[in-house]
C-alpha cells in the first residue's frame, strides 16, 4: 500500500478509485442518486486535469456509472482522450468505455478513425487487440470503410492472436461496408485453411454466418467445408459448418445425400449434447426425415434435464410440420409433459399439441386439455391455455371441427371460468339481454384496448337484434329502456385510454342518442339498425393493405399535423409498460360493485327473463345452480342461450357431444362397414383392408354441419405480388454478393485517405507541394503568387505537427482536421483560375501492376464547369487503363460537373510493367466552361509525376519479421546521407513514413528501422541513423534500382527540411 | 449472440455486453424487461426462453445470472456451453470467483469476455489460450503502472451479503 502511494502522485491519493465508488454507492444505499451525482462532478473535475492517469480513472468509473443507467455520453472525447493515451492500461479503458457507450450516432466517433488506425498498426498485438475488440463494438459505415483495407491487411498477420480477432471482426466491416466483402473474401478463404485452430474456427465463423444469410453465393465452398466436416474435431467448428450444410442444402440437393453418412456417424457416436442436437435439428430442418432422429429426440424428451426436455419438444414441432404423422404417435409422451412443474415446457407441448390435432383426435385432445384447466396454475399459463385451445379449434378456419354445436358448448365451458380474456369469442355466441347486460359491466373496461373494441362492436349488434325482437314483441318501453341503458353505459368506453375502443364507442353512443330521439317520437328504428350489420363481411387477408398500391403523390409518412415533441413520447411509454399491470390491479378490485347496483340488476335480469320468449327458465342444470349460489352471484358469468338444448343433466356439456360424436361416427363406420361387406361380398376378398378406426382416413368423417369456410379478402387492385415477405430494410440483404465472379478494377478497398471530399475538403486542408507547369502563359503571375501561399500553408502545416507532438490529446482532432497526414495529394495544376486539380498516387494492393490516382477537382469560380475530359500520353511503360474497345488517344470523360464552389474526386487506374523508376506523364484536361455570357472550351496541360514511393504500400512489419527478412541476405544495400537536419529525430520519422508511405518496425533513441512493401513485393527495409546534424538512410531491397531512386526521393524530402 | 447480460438477484445489473448497436434508451428498456423476465421464473424452470424474436439463454450461478440472447437460428446448448465457460474463466481468473469480484473489477470482467468473445462470437475456445492473452496483458499493464492492480479486494467495512460472496461455480443452481 505505501508504494502505492509513492509511486501515485500526490492528487492521486484524494481521487476515489473505481473500488472507492463501488463502495461509496453501497453505503449510501438511502441516497445513491445524490451519492453518484457528487461523484459525477468529481469526475467532471478530474476530467479537466492533464494527466492521463487521473483521466482513465476517471473515464472507468464512468464506465460503471454507466452500467448502472446513468448516461455518460457527454464524456465521449474524454473517452477517445483515454483511448489514445501510449500507456497500454490506460488505453485499454479508454477502448472498453468506447465499446459500452459509443454508438452509430456519436458524433465525435469520426475522430477516432486515425486513432484506431495507429492502434492496429502498433508493434504492440494487444494495442492492435483491444482496438479490434473495441471496434467491433462500435465499428460504424464509415469507420468500417476506412479501415477495411487496414484490417484486412491485418488477416494475414504474423500473430494467430491479431489474425483471429481481424478474421472475425471483418463480419463486422461487412455488415457495415458491403463493398468490403469482395475484395476480402478470397483471403478470408484462405484462413480456412490457416494453421492455427483458432483462426480456422473464426474463418468458418465468419463464413457460416455470411452463408446463413445469402447461401447460394457460398455453394462453391461445399468442398472445403465437407473436407473440414470430417477431419475436425473440434465441436465448436462442427456445430457451425453442419449449420452451413443445413443453409447450403436446400440449393444443391447432392449434397443431402453425401452428408447423411458423416451426419448419422456424429448422431451416433457424439457425447456433446449441443452437436447432437446441431445434428437431429439439422436434419430433420433441410435434409432428410430419419426414424433414427425421432428416436434421439424422444430420448431429449423423456431426459430428466428440462433443458434437453425443452429443445427435444422444440425440435418435434419442427419434425411436426413435414411428417406429422410420425409425430403424432408420441401422443402420449407430449400429453405427459403437459403435467410437466415447468411451465414453458407445458407451453411447448400445448404448441405441439396445436400442430397434431385431426379432425379425428381433435375431440379427445380438447377434452385433456379441458380437464388441464381446471388443474392449472398461475393466470398466464391459463390464459394461455384457454388462448391455446381456441386456437386449436378454430386453426385453419375451423378445419378440424365436425360438429359446431360440441365446439360452441365448449366455449361456454370456456366463459364460465373466470377472469379468462376471450371476449372475443362471443362474437359467434347467441344473443340474449344478458349478454348485453354482462357486457356493459364496467369489470369490461378492465379488459385489454383491443378485446374492448371488438366487445364495443360486438354490443351494438347484440343491441340491434335486441331493439328488433322488442319492436316486433311490440313492448316499446322495453325497447326505449335498452336504449338508455347503452347511453347510460357506453360513456365509460369513451373514456378508455384505447383510441380503437374510444372511436367506437363514441360513434356508437352518438347513433344510439339518436335512435333514443327517435324512438321518443315513437318512430320504429329496429330494421335500420340491423340493416346497419346487414352486410356480410369476409374476413381479410393480412396483407391486403399492404397490396394497395400507394396513390400518386400520396405520401403516407408526411405528417398530417405538427409531430409531436419527443418529451411527450417519453411520457407516455412508461404508460405503456405499466397498462398489463394496471389492468390486474383493477380486476381485483373487481367485487366491490355495491350491493345496490347488484340488487337492481339482479332484479332487472329477473324481469327481464320473465319477458324474453326464447330463455329457457331455471332448471336443475349444473350451470344454473352455480349461478344461484348467494356470493358467487356478481361473478360475470354470461348465460348463453342456444336454440338447441345444450344440456343433458349430470354431464359436462361438452362430453355429451364427444360421445354424440363418437355415436355418430360409429354409426357412419358400421354403415360403411356393412356397405364395404357388400362389396366383399360381390368382389369376394379382392380388396383385403383393415378398416380399423385407426386407419380411417381423415375425409371420411362427415362433418355434422355444413359451415362455409371463406377464404381471406383482397382489395380490389391488390397487387399480385409474392414479394411481401422480404423486408427491404433487411441488413444482410446487402451482403448478397456473388463472391465467384473475378474482381473489377472499381472494387477495391479505399485506402488510407480522406473520407468525403465534398464535405471536408477546403482549401486551407489541401497542401499543395509540388505544382506543375500550366501552358498558358496568362497564368504565369499567378503560378507565383500560388507557390508563396503554398509555401506559407507548408509552414503553417507543419507548426501543427509540433504542436502535435507536444500535446498528445490535441493531436486526435488536428488528425482529424488534417486528415491529408496520412496521404500526400499533389497539386496537379491550378487552372485558368478558375479551381485546381489535386492528385494523389495509391499502389493498388489487389493487382500487382497497378496504381490508382486520385484526382480531387474544385471549382474556384463562379462558372459551370462540364465536360471535363481526362487523357494522358501513354508511355511504354504506364498506360492509362482505359474502357475496352477506346483506343490510346482517347481520353476518359470524368463522371461529374462541377457547379461553382464544389469540389469531387475521380479516380483513374494505371497499369505498369516495371515500378522500379519514377515516370512521369504529360497530359490534357479539357473541358467547358460554362457562365452566363456563353460557354467556351479550354484546355489544360499537365504532367503525371509517378514518384517511386508512390509505388510503396505501408506495411505493418515486426521485429522478428523484420531481422528474418534482414538475414535472408538476398537484398541489395544502398545509403545515403543528408546534412543540415534540424528538426526532431520523431518528426523525421513521421516525414519518411508519410511521404514514402514506410512503417517504424523499431526505434531505439535515435535509431529506427523502417520497412515498406512495393505492390509487386519488393520489400524495403530502412535503418535510419540521426547524428548531430546529418541524417544517414541504409536501404535494403530486392531491387537495386529501386532502392536507389526511393533513397534520391528521400534525399530530396529531407534536405528539404 | 446478441448481447450478454449478468444481473445479480436483486435486478442489478453487473455487467453488460451489446453485439449489435442499440441506443442506451433501448438498451435500458431490454434490460428492464428482460431481468424482470428471468427473475420472474421459477428455479426448476428450464434455462431458455422465447422473447420478441429472440431467444434467451439463461442460468444461474449462485447469485447470479448470466443471460445470453441469441438468434432464432443458434444453438442453445452451445450458448450455455459459453455462459459456463465464462464462468470457469472468470473462476480461474479470480480464484473461485465471487459476485464481489465481478462487481470491484467489472473492468476485468469484460476484458475476459472481450478475450473469449468478440462481435459475439466465440473467438477462443482454449480456456488456456484466453487466461494466457490476459495475463500477458495485465502483465504489460503492471509494468507501466501499479494503480489499476488489486486482484483482491479488502473486504474491511462492507455490509456483508452472504449471496454475495457465494462461489458462482459452486453455487449453480
Amino acid at each position: 500500500m505505501a508504494l502505492k502511494m509513492v509511486k501515485g502522485s500526490i492528487d492521486r491519493m484524494f481521487d476515489k478509485n473505481l473500488q472507492d465508488l463501488v463502495r461509496g454507492i453501497r453505503n449510501h444505499k438511502e441516497d445513491e442518486a445524490k451519492y453518484i451525482s457528487q461523484c459525477i462532478d468529481e469526475i467532471k473535475q478530474e476530467l479537466k486535469q492533464d494527466n492521463i492517469a487521473v483521466k482513465a480513472n476517471a473515464v472507468c468509473k464512468l464506465t460503471y456509472l454507466q452500467m448502472l443507467g446513468y448516461d455518460i455520453s457527454w464524456a465521449a472525447f474524454n473517452i477517445i482522450e483515454v483511448m489514445s493515451a501510449s500507456k497500454f492500461t490506460f488505453k485499454r479503458i479508454g477502448y472498453l468505455a468506447a465499446s459500452q457507450c459509443f454508438h452509430e450516432g456519436t458524433d465525435v466517433i469520426m475522430l477516432t478513425t486515425n486513432q484506431i488506425r495507429k492502434d492496429l498498426s502498433s508493434p504492440n498485438q494487444y494495442d492492435t487487440g483491444v482496438a479490434l475488440t473495441g471496434l467491433s463494438c462500435f465499428v460504424t459505415p464509415d469507420l468500417a470503410r476506412d479501415l477495411a483495407n487496414d484490417i484486412m491487411t491485418l488477416m494475414s498477420h504474423t500473430k494467430p492472436y491479431i489474425r483471429k480477432k481481424a478474421v472475425l471482426i471483418m463480419y463486422k466491416v461487412f455488415l457495415k461496408y458491403p463493398e468490403s466483402l469482395r475484395p476480402a473474401f478470397p483471403r478470408l478463404k484462405e484462413k480456412l485453411e490457416d494453421p492455427d485452430p483458432g483462426v480456422q474456427s473464426a474463418a468458418v465463423n465468419v463464413i457460416c454466418e455470411l452463408a446463413r444469410r445469402n447461401p447460394k453465393n457460398y455453394l462453391s465452398l461445399a468442398p472445403l467445408f465437407f473436407k473440414l466436416m470430417t477431419s475436425s474435431t473440434n465441436n465448436w467448428v462442427l456445430i457451425k459448418i453442419i449449420k452451413l450444410f443445413g443453409a447450403l442444402t436446400p440449393l444443391e440437393p447432392r449434397l443431402g445425400k453425401k452428408l447423411i453418412e458423416p451426419l448419422t456417424n456424429l448422431i451416433h457416436s457424439t457425447s456433446a449434447m449441443s452437436l447432437l442436437y446441431e445434428c437431429v435439428n439439422t436434419v430433420i430442418c433441410v435434409f432428410f426425415f430419419s426414424q433414427l432422429c425421432v428416436q434421439k429426440l424422444r430420448i431429449l424428451i423423456e431426459d430428466s434435464d428440462q433443458n434437453l426436455k425443452y429443445l427435444g419438444l422444440l425440435a418435434m414441432s419442427k419434425i411436426l410440420k413435414t411428417h406429422p404423422k410420425s409425430v403424432q404417435s408420441h401422443k402420449d409422451l407430449i400429453l405427459q409433459c403437459l403435467d410437466d412443474k415447468d411451465e414453458s415446457i407445458r407451453l411447448r407441448a400445448l404448441d405441439l399439441l396445436y400442430g397434431m390435432v385431426s379432425k379425428k383426435n381433435l375431440m379427445e385432445i380438447v377434452k385433456k386439455l379441458m380437464i388441464h384447466v381446471d388443474k392449472a396454475e398461475g393466470t398466464t399459463y391459463r390464459d394461455e391455455l384457454l388462448t391455446k385451445i381456441i386456437d386449436i379449434c378454430s386453426q385453419s378456419n375451423y378445419q378440424y371441427i365436425t360438429n359446431f354445436e360440441w365446439y360452441i358448448s365448449i366455449l361456454v365451458e370456456l366463459t364460465r371460468l373466470e377472469g379468462t380474456r376471450h371476449g372475443c369469442e362471443r362474437i359467434i355466441l347467441s344473443k340474449t339481454n344478458q349478454t348485453l347486460e354482462a357486457m356493459l359491466r364496467p369489470k369490461v373496461t378492465t379488459l385489454p384496448g383491443h378485446i374492448q373494441a371488438v366487445y364495443v362492436q360486438n354490443m351494438v349488434k347484440l343491441y340491434a337484434s335486441i331493439l328488433q325482437q322488442k319492436e316486433q314483441a311490440g313492448e316499446k318501453e322495453a325497447a326505449q329502456e335498452i336504449t338508455q341503458l347503452m347511453i347510460e353505459r357506453l360513456p365509460q368506453f369513451v373514456q378508455s385510454a384505447d383510441l380503437e375502443v374510444q372511436e367506437r364507442a363514441s360513434c356508437i353512443l352518438q347513433l344510439i342518442k339518436y335512435i333514443q330521439k327517435l324512438q321518443a317520437k315513437e318512430v320504429p328504428v329496429a330494421e335500420e339498425v340491423i340493416a346497419l350489420f346487414a352486410g356480410e363481411l369476409n374476413p381479410v387477408a393480412p396483407k391486403a393493405q399492404k397490396k394497395v398500391p400507394v396513390p400518386e403523390g400520396l405520401d403516407l409518412d408526411a405528417w398530417i399535423n405538427e409531430p409531436p415533441s419527443d418529451s411527450e413520447s417519453e411520457d407516455e411509454k412508461p404508460k405503456t409498460i405499466f397498462h398489463e399491470e394496471e389492468q390486474r390491479h383493477s380486476r381485483h378490485r373487481q367485487p366491490e360493485i355495491d350491493e345496490e347496483e347488484l340488487a337492481r340488476r339482479r332484479e332487472a335480469r329477473k324481469q327481464e327473463q320473465a319477458n324474453n320468449p326464447f330463455y329457457i327458465k331455471s332448471s336443475p342444470s349444473p350451470q344454473k345452480r352455480y349461478q344461484d349460489t348467494p356470493g358467487v352471484e356478481h361473478i360475470p358469468v354470461v348465460q348463453i342461450d342456444l336454440s338447441v338444448p345444450l344440456k343433458v343433466p349430470g354431464m359436462p356439456m361438452s362430453d355429451q357431444y364427444v360421445k354424440l360424436e363418437e355415436e355418430r361416427r360409429h354409426k357412419q363406420k358400421l354403415e360403411k362397414d356393412k356397405k364395404k361387406k357388400k362389396q366383399k361380398k360381390e368382389k369376394r376378398g379382392k380388396h383385403h383392408r383393415h378398416n380399423s378406426l385407426h386407419t380411417e382416413s381423415e375425409e371420411d368423417i362427415a362433418p355434422a354441419h355444413h359451415v362455409d369456410i371463406i377464404t381471406e379478402e383482397m382489395p380490389e387492385n391488390a397487387l399480385p405480388s409474392d414479394e411481401d415477405d422480404k423486408d427491404p430494410n433487411d441488413p444482410y440483404k446487402a451482403l448478397d454478393i456473388d463472391l465467384d465472379k473475378p474482381l473489377a478494377d472499381s472494387e477495391k478497398l479505399p485506402v488510407q485517405r480522406h473520407r468525403n471530399v465534398e464535405t471536408l475538403k477546403s482549401p486551407d486542408s489541401e497542401v499543395p507541394l509540388v505544382e506543375k507547369k500550366s501552358k498558358k502563359p496568362k497564368k504565369k503571375e499567378k503560378k507565383h503568387k500560388d507557390k508563396e501561399r503554398d509555401k506559407g500553408k507548408k509552414k503553417e502545416k507543419e507548426k501543427k505537427v509540433v504542436e502535435e507532438e507536444e500535446d498528445e490529446v490535441k493531436k486526435v482532432i488536428l488528425q482529424d482536421l488534417h486528415y491529408f497526414s496520412s496521404c500526400c495529394y499533389l497539386l496537379l495544376s491550378s487552372f485558368c483560375c478558375l479551381g485546381t486539380v489535386t492528385y494523389d498516387i495509391q499502389g493498388n494492393l489487389q493487382h500487382d501492376s497497378q496504381v490508382t490516382v486520385s484526382v480531387i477537382f474544385e471549382n474556384k469560380s463562379t462558372s459551370f464547369l462540364k465536360s471535363m475530359e481526362l487523357n494522358v500520353l501513354d508511355s511504354l511503360n504506364t498506360k492509362m487503363l482505359r474502357p475496352e474497345g477506346s483506343s490510346v488517344h482517347d481520353g476518359i470523360p470524368v463522371p461529374f460537373q462541377l457547379p461553382p464552389g464544389i469540389s469531387n474526386e475521380a479516380q483513374f487506374v494505371f497499369t505498369l510493367q516495371s515500378i522500379v523508376m519514377a515516370q512521369k506523364l504529360k497530359g490534357t484536361l479539357s473541358f467547358i466552361v460554362k457562365d452566363d455570357e456563353g460557354s467556351t472550351h479550354e484546355k489544360l496541360d499537365f504532367k503525371l509525376h509517378f514518384s517511386c514511393a508512390s509505388y510503396l504500400i505501408t506495411t505493418p512489419c515486426y521485429s522478428d519479421a523484420f531481422a528474418k527478412l534482414l538475414e535472408s541476405g538476398d537484398l541489395h544495400m544502398s545509403s545515403i546521407k543528408v546534412d543540415g537536419i534540424s528538426i526532431s529525430f520523431q518528426h523525421l520519422l513521421a516525414k519518411i513514413c508519410f511521404h514514402h508511405h514506410f512503417s517504424v518496425v523499431e526505434r531505439v533513441d535515435s535509431c529506427a528501422s523502417m520497412y515498406s512493401r512495393s505492390i509487386q513485393g519488393h520489400h524495403v527495409c530502412l535503418l535510419v541513423k540521426k547524428g548531430e546534424n546529418s541524417v544517414s538512410i541504409d536501404g535494403k531491397c530486392n531491387d537495386s534500382t529501386l532502392l536507389s531512386n526511393l533513397l534520391d526521393e528521400m534525399k530530396e524530402t529531407l534536405s528539404k527540411c | 449472440m446478441q448481447f450478454m447480460l449478468l444481473f445479480s438477484r436483486q435486478g442489478k445489473l453487473r455487467l453488460q455486453k451489446w453485439y449489435v448497436p442499440l441506443s442506451d434508451k433501448e438498451k435500458k428498456k431490454i434490460t428492464r424487461e428482460l431481468v424482470q423476465t428471468v427473475l420472474a421464473r421459477k428455479p426448476k424452470m428450464c434455462s431458455f426462453l422465447e422473447w420478441r424474436d429472440l431467444k434467451i439463454v439463461y442460468k444461474r450461478y449462485a447469485s447470479l445470472y448470466f443471460c445470453c440472447a441469441i438468434e432464432d437460428q443458434d444453438n442453445e446448448l452451445i450458448t450455455l456451453e459459453i455462459i459456463h465457460r465464462y464462468v470457469e474463466l472468470l473462476d480461474k481468473y479470480f480464484g473461485s470467483v465471487c459476485e464481489l469480484d465481478i462487481i470491484f473489477n467489472f473492468e476485468k470482467a469484460y476484458f475476459i469476455l472481450d478475450e473469449f468473445l468478440l462481435g459475439g462470437e466465440v473467438q477462443e475456445t482454449s480456456k488456456k489460450n484466453v487466461l494466457k492473452a490476459i495475463e500477458q496483458a495485465d502483465l504489460l499493464q503492471e509494468v507501466s503502472t501499479s494503480s489499476f492492480s488489486g486482484h483482491s479486494v479488502s473486504m474491511v467495512g462492507w455490509d456483508s451479503e452472504t449471496s454475495c460472496s457465494s462461489k458462482l461455480l459452486e453455487g449453480i443452481l
